[in-house]
């Protein structure tokens, strides 16, 4: 038997948060497994709390776990995110799938949270606490409910995002990545490179991160990391694509990635 | 079971009714309701068909949560036309052999409502990101493309509902 909670605040939702609840969000993911009588979701929890502001908060820009695809592209404050929103879904997915609940999808989406991945996002939690991406990432199902996250904006041309699917506009991840390429003296510094739909969430990749350390965006300065593409990577085999494709079209994408080619 | 009182504006006049536990907009408004204009495609996501317009946007009735919308206005290809007077859109539907089985029709047409109310007067390539989200296994596309296009060249003239007060916008642009 499914119920539906409604509550008032984000964190009277966390209280009922439990076995066999699913927090609603926009609803794209939660709606479809309530379609299909999925045994694993006894409970719906959704919150008439707003949680869809964004607004700039110190050089950092804070975004509300509610915001919409669409909403984020929209606004002028994220519109270096639009190109990644943009990648989510068709138009009625993005009217609806939310900031919060890309962080919560399971392969092969996830999108956003690869570019926010990319660019060290910080996930503010129901309750006050907070944590980087990355961590949230780790154990998603227990780390609690997302109130927003928050990036600091990257300058001129440093983020790049790039999905790869076989549909065009709209179609799944064969994967997608996305690199903030900080700089110092002329030299790449402190780099950021993130994938979707090479593992099991999107996850940043520290061979490639390594390899481009020091390094300067010529085709010879990031041959390393070309090579070390797919290092200690997993890659998943599924209806988009196999493993071995994963593999071989990892680095073509990141070169393209890193040396802005179409 | 216990049921959920919901209240919301479909297609101009006020809509009231019981919803189950986890029924989605499209079900209640099918079973509840009788407007059976919006499909069940696949009920995950993927095909469009079931697309309405929920405060000005395009949403997928079968991925949204029936009593999410108490208080939103929700608008489907049933109050397009107005009496006998066809929307601009299903008139160039009709003209440029835009449907062939017709399932995706209605879907197609609140894609493609949403995006003039917006942009009146998109390019092709808007108007195809637009429909992204809508799937046809007939046509090819192309014939809904140039309805769309072609209904946004239409002369301008006032749309919406029958009932109550509307959010009709104008659609099209004179020539």
């Amino acid at each position: 038997m499914l119920e539906v909670v409604t509550t008032a605040t984000l964190a009277e939702a966390a209280a009922a948060m439990g076995p066999g609840a699913r927090f609603l969000g926009g609803g794209t993911l939660v709606m479809r497994a309530v379609n299909y009588t999925s045994p694993h979701v006894t409970r719906i929890v959704r919150t008439t709390e707003r949680l869809d502001d964004i607004r700039a908060d110190g050089g950092r820009i804070r975004i509300g776990a509610g915001v919409t695809m669409a909403g984020l592209i929209a606004a002028r404050e994220t519109d270096f995110l639009a190109p990644a929103a943009r990648a989510v879904g068709g138009p009625q997915v993005r009217a609806q799938a939310t900031v919060g609940g890309n962080l919560c999808a399971p392969h092969p989406y996830g999108d956003l949270a690869v570019a926010l991945l990319a660019l060290d996002a910080v996930v503010h939690l129901s309750g006050g606490g907070e944590m980087p991406l990355e961590n949230f990432l780790a154990n998603r199902r227990q780390s609690g409910l997302v109130a927003a996250i928050s990036v600091a904006r990257p300058m001129g041309d440093a983020f790049r995002f790039r999905k790869v699917s076989r549909v065009k506009p709209k179609g799944i991840s064969v994967l997608s990545m996305a690199a903030h390429l900080n700089r110092s003296a002329g030299r790449l510094s402190g780099v950021r490179v993130a994938y979707g739909a090479m593992g099991p969430k999107p996850l940043r990749v520290l061979s490639v991160e390594r390899a481009l350390e020091g390094a300067d965006l010529t085709a010879q300065g990031v041959t390393p990391a070309l090579a070390a593409a797919t290092d200690g990577l997993d890659p998943p085999d599924d209806a988009l694509a196999s493993a071995w494709y994963r593999r071989e079209v990892a680095p073509v994408h990141l070169r393209r990635l890193l040396l802005g080619d179409a | 079971m216990a049921k959920t009182p919901v209240t919301f504006t479909l297609n101009g006049a006020e809509a009231a009714t019981f919803v189950d536990p986890g029924a989605n907009l499209l079900e209640v408004l099918r079973r509840n309701l009788g407007d059976l204009t919006p499909k069940f495609g696949c009920g995950q996501g993927t095909c469009g068909s079931c697309t309405v317009m929920i405060d000005g946007q395009p949403r997928l009735s079968c991925l949204t949560l029936a009593e999410t919308v108490e208080g939103q206005n929700v608008e489907t290809t049933n109050g397009l036309a107005n009496g006998p007077d066809l929307h601009a859109l299903q008139q160039a539907f009709i003209d440029g052999f835009a449907a062939q089985c017709g399932f995706c029709s209605p879907g197609m047409l609140m894609s493609a409502k949403a995006l003039l109310d917006r942009n009146p007067s998109p390019t092709r390539d808007e108007v195809i990101e637009a429909i992204s989200g809508n799937l046809c296994r007939c046509t090819g596309y192309e014939p809904i493309v140039e309805a769309i296009l072609t209904a946004a060249r239409a002369p301008r003239r006032a749309v919406g509902n029958t009932v109550g007060t509307v959010v009709g916008t104008a659609v099209g642009r004179p020539a």
